[in-house]
């Protein structure tokens, strides 16, 4: 028994770990850079935990990655694949600002409530294609997502510099391509008198209907059973080609949300650099990380969120204090991300190099990498 | 052996003595004695999930024993991997095959080993040992055959081969059987006997009695992981080794009521459809299938019943004909409607078609009403009844499993089979479409399965049964089909059953219909 328990335990610290060594050559390369390793991690520390407001920079940024990091759990259990998340983002954001931006005067509330279903919605539309595509056309959703996020992108930037530009942009003459603040009344209400807004709480609520969606209800016992075995999904009676596309719909409209919330709790706008980083921060990309390093379990996603989040805000600051390039931090970064991944991975074979074992295919396999 | 690839001692005498393994929640093998020796072929007989595979496997270096030892030519041995066995001169053929498909003979043959011109490939001189070893022990296959060519029965002679190739001295056997036909069966037997003369120790396993009785020279019945007894083969008698092997008598024969049957339920018009290869598998198909009628589909295996059953079950579409179910037209349904409809199918493929190997056995058990009652409300599954509906089935069909959230994957190869069926049947199917449906099961489940079968029949379901089992189809059909490179050849009435002339009708010769 007490040998299960280890054996259970192992692969949850297997991230946790591959973060430590992240650490560790990110200490080297800061080390050959003339750095003190220390008082850079000290930094980076106090940076993501530091104080109240740290603490709250550190949930602001985990959020966008837990709403995306949500949809990649669903997409992955129903055997898909969304590498769209910057793309769904973006769309959910643009959508969510145009709603607002329709009906000013409106009660608040109610524009929150129209704005998130609209960010909700086209991040939904924007997954579902790439879900409609690889369904009745077999188109690779890797591919089609990674195109959708271009054409996301080509959309944010024609809006924001054309029809959605802010009008006092233009009377300024200065035209910087966003869009005006909305109205005061849709500001999302802040949590404690820091940034910290309400979108974090509603991606915690969600994570936990996330997990009832999937493993106490018909719909997500479906998409796990056509992620686990589809000609067995089909036999059951499932409409496979249905629960794929719902997979990626899902997974795009959280994503949306996620854009929505980051306009209403944080940017009160819509802005653009000409890339999709420039809104996202890449949190489409990070929430994928997140949703791996959180074992594809909503529940364990929001641990992991906040830990990516903190040290994304951690190197920012450490970035600054301490004049480290910024390149080494996007490198420390990448490095945590293979290593997880790659953890992730290795773990992933080890399991089913354990499975094989047992189940006679053992040496087939073994043959065939022989050769 | 002068010419094996690896050096290898020729295994005179294997002993396993007090074999343990215990896995979670279940002692599979418990203090386990065996032994073979040359020249003898000593079979394995045991309930599914008594603990014949995991023995085996352990021989083989597959597992690791928690206690005791193993023994060659009494020298003790301990096995890290199957190389290590195979080193030993083991070797072992899985109930599934594992050859590369499109690959030849030769080169799975040669897969994995060393070739004797270092870099260059050497499968002239493989194809030229195979052709050698084909002829010493009446294996006869075509080196040079693409594998996804070949029948079943050709693909076992293919991984009997491989293991004869790498210079086996003792063969491991686990159910080679049970997909053979029976004239299959007889030259495998033959084989068999031309390896014991060569000297070969050959462990079997088989849940065909009178099969076990006619090849084995000692038998070990195995029971809850336990020895039960070792006998002679010659001093043993199908009732006794069931005896043995159950602990209670048990009845070889179901019985066959009188029935009336009802309106049909199942029509099949003209269907033809293709394989997976792209080639037609099915050649204008005529069937009915009458409430409270067992309708046997009898014929070598690859001459379409696999594809007959998947169009049937919506697995896979046809090219021309149509598919009624109770008069209404349900050809290209999807298997959701058809399910509606009242069908239950027992696939062939288990592990494909039949369940989701990551799934506990209590998810794989409500695969296919997930979303009815009881199992669900609206869209929220009800886990207090699934869990008590479960334990039901589990009980009912005896699915021997430590519990209900156990993963599929480990259940024994036979206890899958349970699963299936307990699903299928309980689902009142007005429609059942069973594809081999006691393939891998022991012989007191084959007789639990024969009797829901009988029952299902009299409760008004209308059953197309296919199986290469003549004497299943014998026993439980009202009609019997025979078919053969995708055309039915006949149909015989139960009461005037010629057993010559069905065999001649699956060897595709007389195309005459007796009705
Ligand atoms: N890898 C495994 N993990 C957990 N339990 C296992 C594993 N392999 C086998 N078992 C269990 O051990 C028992 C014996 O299984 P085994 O496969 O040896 O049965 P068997 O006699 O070969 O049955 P069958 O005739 O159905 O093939 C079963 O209860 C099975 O569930
Ligand atoms: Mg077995």
């Amino acid at each position: 028994m007490n040998q299960r328990k280890m054996g259970d335990l192992l692969p949850r610290l297997i991230p946790i770990l591959a973060v430590l060594l992240a650490l560790l050559v990110g200490a080297v390369m800061l080390a050959l850079l003339g750095t003190n390793p220390w008082e850079a991690y000290r930094a980076l520390f106090i940076g993501a935990f530091g104080s109240t407001n740290a603490l709250a920079d550190t949930i602001v940024k985990a959020t966008p990655l837990l709403f995306v990091g949500l949809g990649i759990c669903i997409a992955f259990r129903g055997g898909v694949l969304n590498i769209g998340g910057e793309g769904q983002l973006v769309t959910g954001a643009i959508a969510a600002t145009a709603v607002a931006l329709a009906v000013p005067t409106w009660p608040g509330w109610i524009i929150v409530l129209m704005s998130l279903s609209a960010g909700m919605l086209a991040g939904a539309i924007w997954g579902g294609i790439a879900g409609l595509l690889k369904a009745h056309l077999n188109v690779n959703e890797i591919l089609s997502t990674i195109m959708l996020n271009y054409i996301a992108v080509f959309g944010m930037n024609y809006l924001l510099r054309g029809p959605m530009m802010d009008p006092l942009q233009i009377k300024l003459g200065s035209f910087t391509p966003q869009t005006a603040r909305l109205p005061r009344s849709v500001d999302l209400p802040r949590l404690i008198p820091t940034r910290l807004h309400l979108g974090a709480a509603i991606a915690v609520v969600l994570a936990f209907a996330v997990y009832v969606l999937l493993w106490r209800t018909t719909i997500g016992f479906r998409i796990r059973t056509v992620g686990k075995n589809l000609r067995a999904a089909l036999a059951a009676g499932i409409n496979t080609k249905r629960y794929m596309v719902l997979s990626l719909l899902l997974a795009g409209a959280f994503a949306g949300l996620g854009g929505a919330v980051e306009v209403l709790g944080l940017h009160h706008r819509m802005f653009t650099d000409g890339s999709a980083f420039g809104f996202t921060g890449s949190a489409g990309f990070n929430g994928i990380v997140a949703a791996l390093f959180g074992q594809l379990h909503p529940i364990g996603t929001i641990p992991a969120a906040f830990l990516l989040g903190a040290l994304l805000t951690g190197a920012n600051k450490m970035q600054r204090v301490m004049q480290v390039p910024s390149a080494l931090i996007g490198a420390l970064s990448g490095l945590i991300v293979l290593l997880v991944v790659g953890s992730e991975i290795f773990h992933r074979r080890q399991i089913r190099r354990a499975d094989k074992r047992n189940s006679e295919l053992e040496d087939a396999v073994d043959a065939k990498e022989d050769s | 052996m002068s010419t094996s690839i690896i050096e290898q001692v020729q295994v005179k005498e294997l002993v396993a003595r007090g074999i343990v393994k215990q896995f979670p929640g279940v002692l599979a093998s418990d203090h386990v004695n065996f032994d073979v020796h040359s020249g003898e072929i000593h079979t394995l007989l045991g309930e599914n999930g008594a603990g014949k595979s995991t023995l085996m496997k352990i021989l083989y270096g597959m597992y690791r024993p928690d206690a005791g030892e193993v023994l060659i030519n009494g020298t003790p041995v301990r096995f890290h991997s199957p190389l290590d066995a195979i080193r030993q001169g083991i070797g072992m053929v899985h109930q599934h095959f594992m050859l590369v498909p499109t690959f030849t003979v030769a080169e799975n043959v040669a897969l994995g080993l060393p070739s004797s011109r270092r870099v260059v490939l050497d499968l002239d001189i493989v194809s030229r040992r195979i052709e050698e070893l084909a002829k010493t022990y009446g294996l006869h296959v075509d080196p040079q055959a693409k594998v996804w060519q070949l029948s079943v029965g050709e693909q076992q002679r293919v991984e009997i081969l491989k293991v004869l190739y790498r210079g086996a001295s003792l063969l491991i056997l686990d159910e080679p059987t049970a997909v053979l036909t029976p004239q299959e069966v007889e030259e495998f037997s033959e084989t068999l006997r031309r390896m014991i003369n060569e000297g070969h120790a050959i462990v079997f396993i088989s849940h065909k009695l009178h099969e076990v009785l006619a090849l084995s020279d000692r038998i070990t019945v195995l029971r809850n992981g336990r020895v039960v007894d070792t006998v002679l083969a010659a001093d043993a008698t199908k009732e006794g080794l069931a005896r043995l092997m159950v602990g209670r008598e048990v009845i070889l024969q179901v019985e066959h009521p009188e029935v009336t049957y009802g309106d049909v339920r199942l029509a099949v018009h003209g269907l033809s459809a293709n394989g997976d290869s792209g080639l037609p598998a099915l050649r204008g198909v005529d069937l009915e299938v009458r409430a409270s009628e067992i309708l046997g589909l009898a014929g070598v295996s690859g001459n379409g019943q696999k594809e007959l059953a998947e169009v049937i079950a919506g697995m896979r579409s046809s090219t021309s004909g149509q598919v009624f179910f109770d008069g209404t037209d349900v050809t290209g349904s999807l298997p959701g409607k058809l399910l509606d409809h009242g069908l239950s199918y027992i696939p062939e493929e288990r592990m494909v078609d039949g369940t989701v190997r990551d799934f506990s056995v209590e998810e794989n058990l409500i695969l296919k009403d997930h979303h009815r009652q009881p199992y669900a409300h609206g869209v929220f599954m009800d886990f207090t009844k699934i869990a008590s509906e479960s334990d039901r089935l589990i009980e009912a069909f005896d699915i021997r499993t430590p519990s209900r959230h156990t993963p599929l994957k480990s259940l024994s190869g036979g206890n899958i089979q349970k699963l299936i069926l307990a699903r299928e049947l309980s689902r009142n199917p007005s429609v059942l479409v069973a594809a081999q449906p006691t393939r891998g099961l022991d012989v007191s489940a084959t007789e639990y399965v024969h009797r829901r079968l009988i029952e299902q029949r009299s409760a008004g379901t209308a059953t197309l049964l296919i199986s290469e089992d003549l004497d299943e189809i014998l026993n439980l059909a009202d009609r019997i089909a025979v078919i053969y490179e995708g055309r039915i050849m006949g149909i015989v009435e139960r009461g005037n059953v010629d057993v010559e002339q069905i065999g001649l009708m699956m060897a595709g010769v007389s195309e005459q219909t007796t009705k």
